[in-house]
């Protein structure tokens, strides 16, 4: 019975997000107690619609690439011809995580500039590693009889993989798509240290006015897109989880 | 025979090769915020010193091209990493004109694709040695300290980025030790109210799922948001409860990026405490009851050494996530290395940025190696307390 409990959260919580967006003005009272001297409470430098509508494009644009190039290598480094370099690339997937998210974003300045580029490569760059772990993990740890089955029924490797192994692995390559996404939401705001236009303005011009009101709703609209882009992942895995295991048990 | 060709090997020939017949070595600039000349290796170096490492180069690119023995090749790098080294040092003492000190000389796209091939070849000769977990650390440390010699014998010191740390070098220990302390100490902080909230979690079952949602939703603030966010109720705390503005707690500055990395340390350690304590087997919990042991005996004899390994992992995810974090203290004043990197950015001096981006970047490195290592240490000791 308690079972809907979560679902009106989130339905409420995506009511109150776009409410905000659409005419943060409703919301000057809830805000107005944490400013001092009469100064803005709601950001006026810009439309937090549109900037937030910029954030979600540059992490959608670096997510894709991310996406793309994260699950081509994975595959092919689990093919048999590509096998020498599995170790190697596990290894590299360790090195990349510790490099912070601050760093790669600063060295790409120098030869990409400032704006939307040195973010969109340093969002890509680490958003890479959750993905490529993943789908590693689901196409490395799938049931050897549900591969013996499609090679006894004569599919060629190119079937086996698009039929049998992407479909099978997809939940686990989806739930590294959805950590990569998260991740990224919040990388993303760190982009307007060199001036990429995401929610991070908001937050950056509050720092620099001392403004908490600013920093208040730049930081809580991310939140609340992540926990909602988290949660719709999550359903579509379930999802294609309860699919996968019907069709390996029929 | 056949001569055989290593996969890896070829691209990282190719790489090499680009590098060094291609790309430029390292950039001249009059001074240090105007666009560069690039020079190739043959116009940065001494004309005798160019051919040297062009053929130095050729020897490694062949090495790696062959299947050649694992170890011959990780000497292969090791040789190509000490000799870029030492020739961009070189490089920066040639190029720069005498008594001239506001030229500046920086490391090229030639540079950074051949650091990235031999560290490639480093870390591919690594993986397939296998080497032991003390074996790992020495080699950190070999590493390290052959960069420390480096740096020390003042052969990098006509390089830009030395030159932007000696007109600050307290400031950079200064940083340095604000950086090591932030981190480390948050995640101290969080150790110590993580394990007995790991421990409380995993006793009281329905704390769990409200505890680490909590947890989970502080994670999705971006990292500048929840720093700022802490500057008010520090403010308030500094200027109402007596004594704390005296132990050093205000609104801006170290504090509120203490409690953010605390608060962001707390998920993973709490979350792999859990997962640890829980995948302690039953048998090993019911062996102990049968001998009478306490529930204190039970947790520090026999749950914690078991579960050590997931939660070393949790220290390790915080720890290496901390180093990275702490460079965003900067923003609110809280200092460390991004104190560098934001300074950088503003005046678009990206030597600046590199002075604080680098020493992060090696700090979480090392960090994640030793801790990897104490992992590893750690489980075998596991099999051998299970079987007994």
């Amino acid at each position: 019975m308690r079972a809907w409990i979560p679902h009106l959260l989130r339905a409420a919580l995506l009511a109150v997000l776009i409410a905000f967006l659409v005419d943060p003005g409703w919301f000057d009272p809830l805000l107005k107690p944490l400013v001092q001297d009469n100064a803005p409470a709601i950001y006026n430098q810009g439309s937090l619609l549109t900037l937030t509508l910029l954030h979600l494009r540059t992490v959608a644009i670096a997510t894709t690439g991310a996406i793309i190039v994260a699950v081509t290598l994975a595959i092919l480094v689990t093919r048999p011809f590509g096998a020498e370099f599995l170790p190697l690339s596990r290894s590299l997937v360790n090195v990349g995580q510790t490099f912070p998210p601050v760093a790669v974003l600063a060295l790409a300045v120098p030869i990409l500039g400032f704006g939307e580029k040195p973010t969109l490569v340093a969002l890509f760059l680490y958003g890479l590693l959750p993905i490529f772990e993943n789908t590693l993990t689901g196409l490395t740890t799938l049931p050897p009889s549900v591969m013996e089955a499609a090679r006894g029924s004569g599919m060629t490797d190119r079937q086996r993989l698009f039929k049998v192994e992407l479909p099978l692995a997809m939940p686990m390559i989806l739930a590294g798509i959805r950590l990569s996404v998260v991740i990224s939401l919040a990388t993303a705001t760190i982009g307007s240290t060199v001036a990429a236009k995401t929610l991070g303005e908001v937050i950056i011009a509050g720092l620099q006015s001392n403004n908490i009101a600013f920093v208040l709703q730049g930081g809580l609209i991310v939140g609340a897109l992540a926990v909602l882009i988290y949660d719709g992942f999550s359903a579509i895995e379930r999802i294609l989880a309860r699919r996968a295991g019907l069709s390996t048990r029929s | 025979m056949s001569i055989r060709f290593d996969k890896l090997g070829v691209v990282i020939a190719l790489l090499i090769a680009y590098a060094v017949l291609a790309a430029p070595f390292a950039t001249f600039r009059a001074n240090r915020i105007v666009p560069g000349d690039a020079n190739g290796i043959l116009d940065a170096l001494p004309a005798g010193a160019g051919m040297l490492l062009l053929g130095l180069m050729a020897c490694a690119a062949l090495i790696v091209l062959l299947k050649t023995p694992t170890g011959l090749r990780l000497v292969a790098a090791a040789g190509g990493l000490a000799a870029i080294a030492v020739f961009i040092g070189m490089a920066a003492t040639f190029l720069t004109p005498p008594s001239n000190s506001y030229a500046r000389v920086s490391p090229a796209s030639g540079f950074w694709i051949l650091l990235f091939s031999f560290a490639l070849l480093a870390a591919d000769s690594i993986t397939r040695l296998r080497p032991l977990p003390l074996v790992r650390v020495l080699l950190l440390a070999i590493t390290l300290g052959g960069a420390a010699v480096v740096l020390m014998s003042g052969l990098w010191d006509g390089l830009s980025i030395l030159k932007e740390y000696s007109g600050r070098a307290d400031v950079f220990w200064l940083e340095a030790g604000r950086h090591v302390t932030l981190a480390l100490g948050s995640l101290f902080a969080s150790v110590l109210v993580g394990l007995p909230l790991g421990i409380l979690c995993h006793r009281v079952a329905p704390l769990r799922a409200g505890l680490l949602n909590t947890l989970n939703l502080i994670q999705t603030i971006p990292s500048i948001a929840l720093f700022g966010i802490l500057i008010a109720p520090l403010g308030w705390i500094a200027v109402n409860v007596p004594g704390a503005a005296a132990i050093g707690i205000r609104g801006i500055g170290a504090a509120p990026a203490f409690v953010a990395l605390f608060l962001y340390s707390l998920l993973p350690v709490v979350a792999n405490t859990v997962v640890g304590l829980a995948g302690v087997p039953r048998e090993a919990n019911e062996a102990a009851r049968g001998i009478g042991m306490t529930d204190r005996q039970r947790l520090f004899g026999i749950e914690f050494p078991l579960a050590m390994p997931v939660i070393l992992t949790g220290i390790r995810i915080v720890l290496v996530q901390n180093i990275g974090l702490a460079t965003i203290a900067a923003l609110i004043g809280g200092g460390g290395f991004g104190v560098f990197v934001f300074q950088g950015i503003g005046q678009t001096a990206m030597d600046l940025v590199l002075l604080g981006a680098a020493p992060t970047v090696v700090l979480a490195f090392a960090a994640a190696i030793v801790l990897d290592a104490l992992i590893e240490m750690n489980a075998p000791q596991r099999e051998r307390s299970r079987a007994a």
